[in-house]
């Protein structure tokens, strides 16, 4: 099946002023790639900082007028060029932000879900995107500040079910709700792609990511340093030594945290972002590694677990 | 209502004692004035003239040897009872005094505050919107030259130019000279108003922008913008659907405090135009130790910054869903 979005080798650079009026280059991703199939959840799992929110923006084309893009992103078999994004984004390409901030304060929600379109087919999609997810007519004419924390991340995803989306990009759609809520609006998104559509989960939460994705790479430092299929990821078969270390972060599996911090743009060197701080750390980590195949993943790690050396 | 009500209610209590304040206020700086209303009013050689008995007289009239408690509170007490007193300059009522004055001045300032606001607000919108370009940087230039610019240079420069230079407008007053006061009509009045609501409306401008622009840039950074960027809104419709509706209750704020603004404005510039207006009335009566005329003028211009401010206040519980929803489920 034609993939929904290939992204190849995307990098996402700033240009900032330093000292003086010296302007530097600041990566904040780089060499990204992934892809998204019809029908499939691909999370993205990462800790804050890592840049997972960018790969976002630079997919739907909103990247600030300070940033660069690079790298080769297509969308239904076709590149997506600027043009194109500003076509098909809000449409054919979705987003569901974190929460109810990114919703106008002083707009009432239906108005916001039609998106300014005042015809009776637009009126008709939100009323039934919002039952769709339990709301009634009645929360057309709420404003955010009137909504719930669960309530508002269903009219989020709502703006996005009340058009025909083939690819929706969800950015931290579960924090500050309860398990069980998170659980709930993650079930939201697998149906979205149970529908068909492709569903991009970016989240740092690698528990919750793994309940629903079919896929999952893990972001470190704005680099994916795998990507494999959840069910590897459940088994306990895990690649790079970030990704255990995150795996053993979780509460159920031990809670071990690691020392050290991830490093900020500008601040990864030429090798792995990730030598600093790994266990197994070598000497060659400190030039550049490659992304290459492995057991029907895909790694960026010189040593990854489960091969034997 | 009920709600509305005690919140007005509660602002007119805080209005009684505003007034109260900047009336004592005023006197106080007044009775520290080092400047002899004798000397000022008469002059020096016309005093030297006179019998004492003159100037007792004199002195009686300008209450020199009153104590400063017992005016103070003579002149409250005429004030609640309705009567603002005399003034001692014009030999007028005071409130008549005013009256005429503020008419004239209230065209000007009416003039200055519109023209100030809705300017303001459009260049701001446009600065904020496109933040770091071109236009930006245009508007942003424009706005701190004017700011740096105090108000009666821009009006005598205005002066040189238009008045003199190329003689377009009158060089001073509200009226024609030597014109009979019924053959004075309203054209005559606009065109003597101008040049001083120009100067203000120039200098009204550059805050009312810099605000506006600084809200609009934030709103444009904001997460709601992004996200309707994101769902395939254009630039303008996200400037007039979202940009607008969220700047307005800052515009709102800012319109109405820039009313002490034009007023503070038109003190300097009906004295360089010698406009008959409030503010040069407030100068003379300053100047001049014209006690119950500067405290009249000062309480009327208070209660008008204040109404301005509260009527932001009451419109703000109308334009802002969370006050006015808040208050009705209450």
């Amino acid at each position: 099946m034609e993939p929904i979005l290939q992204v190849k080798d995307l990098s996402i650079s700033f240009t900032q002023y330093g000292r003086g009026t010296r302007q530097v280059l600041l990566p904040v991703i780089q060499d990204l790639s992934l892809t998204i199939r019809p029908g499939q959840v691909v999370a993205v799992v990462g800790s804050s900082g890592s840049g997972k929110s960018l790969l976002a923006h630079g997919i739907l084309g909103i990247l600030p007028y300070n940033s660069h893009m690079a790298g080769e992103i297509t969308f239904l078999g076709q590149p997506l060029t600027p043009k194109r994004a500003e076509a098909v984004r809000g449409t054919e390409i979705v987003l569901v932000p974190q929460g109810v901030t990114y919703l106008d304060p002083l707009m009432k929600v239906g108005p916001q879900i039609r998106k300014g379109r005042r015809d009776q087919k637009a009126r008709q999609a939100s009323r039934t995107a919002l039952k769709r997810y339990g709301l009634g007519e009645e929360v057309e004419s709420l404003y955010p500040f009137e909504l719930s924390g669960g309530m508002a991340r269903r009219v989020l995803i709502a703006t996005a079910a009340a058009e025909t989306p083939k690819l929706v990009i969800a950015d931290e759609p579960t924090p500050g709700l309860d398990a069980r809520s998170a659980q709930r609006v993650l079930g939201h998104f697998r149906e979205l792609a149970d529908g068909g559509a492709g569903v991009l989960l970016i989240t740092h939460d690698l528990e919750l990511a793994l309940t629903i994705a079919d896929r999952v790479a893990v972001f470190y430092a704005g680099e994916t340093v795998e990507e494999a299929d959840a069910a590897d990821f459940t088994a306990g078969k895990l690649r790079h030594p970030y990704t255990r270390a995150l795996w053993n972060a979780l509460p159920q599996n031990g809670f071990v945290p690691i020392p050290g911090a991830q490093p900020g743009p500008g601040e990864v060197g030429k090798g792995c972002p990730f030598a600093p701080r790994c266990p197994k750390q070598r000497p060659e980590c400190l030039s550049p590694v490659s992304y290459r195949e492995l057991e029907g993943g895909l790694v960026r790690c010189l040593y990854p677990e489960g091969e034997m050396v | 209502m009920k709600h509305r009500l005690l919140f007005t209610g509660k602002k007119l209590i805080r209005m009684v004692l505003l007034l109260l304040g900047v009336s004592l206020a005023a006197f106080l700086l007044m009775s520290a004035s080092p400047l002899d209303p004798l000397q000022t009013n008469v002059g020096q050689a016309a005093l030297g003239t006179m019998s004492q008995e003159q100037i007792a007289k004199l002195e009686d009239y300008w209450g020199v040897n009153t104590p400063p408690a017992e005016r103070y509170l003579g002149w409250l007490g005429d004030f609640v009872r309705g009567d603002m007193g005399t003034s001692l300059l014009y030999r007028q009522p005071v409130s008549t005094v005013i009256g005429q004055r503020l008419q004239n001045s209230l065209w000007l300032m009416a003039f200055a505050w519109v023209i100030s606001g809705v300017l303001g607000l459009t260049l701001g919108v446009i600065a904020g919107a496109n933040r770091g370009r071109l236009a930006d940087k245009l508007i942003r230039g424009y706005c701190l030259l004017i700011s740096s610019t105090p108000a009666f240079w821009l009006a005598l420069l205005l002066l040189v130019i238009f008045s003199v230079w190329l003689g377009l407008f009158p060089i001073g007053l509200s009226v024609p000279i030597g014109a009979d006061a019924s053959s004075v009509t309203l054209a005559d009045r606009l065109y003597h108003a101008f040049l001083p609501a120009l100067t203000l409306s120039i200098t009204g401008v550059a805050n009312i922008t810099m605000h506006t622009r600084e809200k609009m840039a934030d709103i444009m950074e904001s997460d709601y913008v992004l996200f309707a960027r994101a769902g395939g809104e254009s630039a303008p419709s996200i400037v007039l659907r979202h940009g607008l509706r969220n700047v307005a209750l800052p515009a709102i704020t800012l319109q109405f405090a820039s009313i002490i603004e034009i007023f503070g404005g038109s003190v300097l510039v009906e004295q360089v135009f010698s406009y008959p207006g409030l503010g040069q009335a407030a100068v003379s009566a300053g100047l001049g130790s014209d006690l119950p005329l500067l405290l009249g003028i000062t309480v009327v211009s208070a209660a008008i910054v204040f109404g301005g401010n509260l009527i932001a206040d009451l419109l703000y519980g109308v334009v802002d869903p969370k006050i006015r929803r808040g208050a009705a489920k209450r």
